[in-house]
């Protein structure tokens, strides 16, 4: 398991490559990666800063991944998470998780997404013409959440 | 005055718990301040029982922290109950719902 909070770009290739490499029993990988939009509820988005608490976005990320490990037959994961001034069009996630066969490594990898979503202490703040302002938790993260319980 | 006399020497054996607060995102920037050290008042024994007292403080606390305000409490970096006990030493968190990803 591989949890990075980091400000700078990843290479989606490169985290591929040397997953694939690792463990001769891969037969899937499933990737997911989050872009920053250029709009949000309608508004122009110049802008975004991603703001965490170190510490614990390391621990609740890796519980996530135990907890993703321990419903599905997978071999390994990887979440990359950028914090941070970022662009409109830039990465701001990675995850890929690893496995023999896709099904399980699909819904791993939907699964820690949707756990990161509400679980994992990020914070988005944008820029707008009208100024910057905090992003709101949306429901619909709540009930994309819900449904793995 | 001799050392022994000095009333300190009596306070520094009284053990009062103390937290560490951490304030992230909006709320910070509402509060105007990331952290503080608290010295846990009596009757202050909890998560829900510190952020009523919190809000004692008036003003934007008193806002911020209101019932109806969905704020998330961590003690110690893993998300916590109203009702957890707190103890001398804890790290407790205080921040809106997270919106990474």
């Amino acid at each position: 398991m591989t949890v990075r909070i980091q400000t700078q770009d990843f290479d989606i290739g490169v985290e591929l490559e040397r997953l694939r490499r690792t463990n001769p029993k891969i037969g899937a990988i499933a990737s997911f990666i989050g872009v920053v939009r250029d709009m949000n509820d309608g508004d122009a988005v110049t802008e975004m800063s991603l703001e965490h608490y170190p510490g614990m976005t390391e621990k609740s990320l890796e519980a996530i991944v135990v907890e993703a490990k321990s419903r599905w037959e997978i071999i390994d994961v990887l979440v990359v998470h950028r914090v941070g001034v970022l662009q409109p069009t830039e990465q701001i996630v990675l995850v890929v998780v690893t496995g023999a066969h896709r099904g399980d490594a699909f819904s791993a990898c939907e699964f820690v997404m949707d756990y990161l979503k509400t679980r994992a202490p990020f914070w988005k703040r944008e820029q707008t013409p009208e100024g910057t302002r905090w992003v709101d938790a949306r429901e619909v993260d709540d009930v994309a959440a819900q449904r793995w319980s | 005055m001799d050392q022994s006399e000095l009333p300190q020497a009596a306070v520094s054996t009284t053990s009062v718990p103390v937290v560490t607060i951490l304030y992230f995102a909006r709320l910070r920037e509402a509060l105007g301040r990331e952290s503080e050290r608290l010295e846990l008042p009596a009757g202050i024994s909890s998560v829900d029982s510190l952020r009523e007292h919190l809000r004692g403080r008036g003003g934007t606390w008193e806002a911020e922290l209101a019932p109806a305000k969905p704020v998330r409490v961590a003690v110690n970096q893993d998300m916590a109950a109203p009702g957890l006990l707190l103890a001398d030493g804890d790290e407790v968190a205080f921040f809106p719902p997270v919106t990474g990803g």
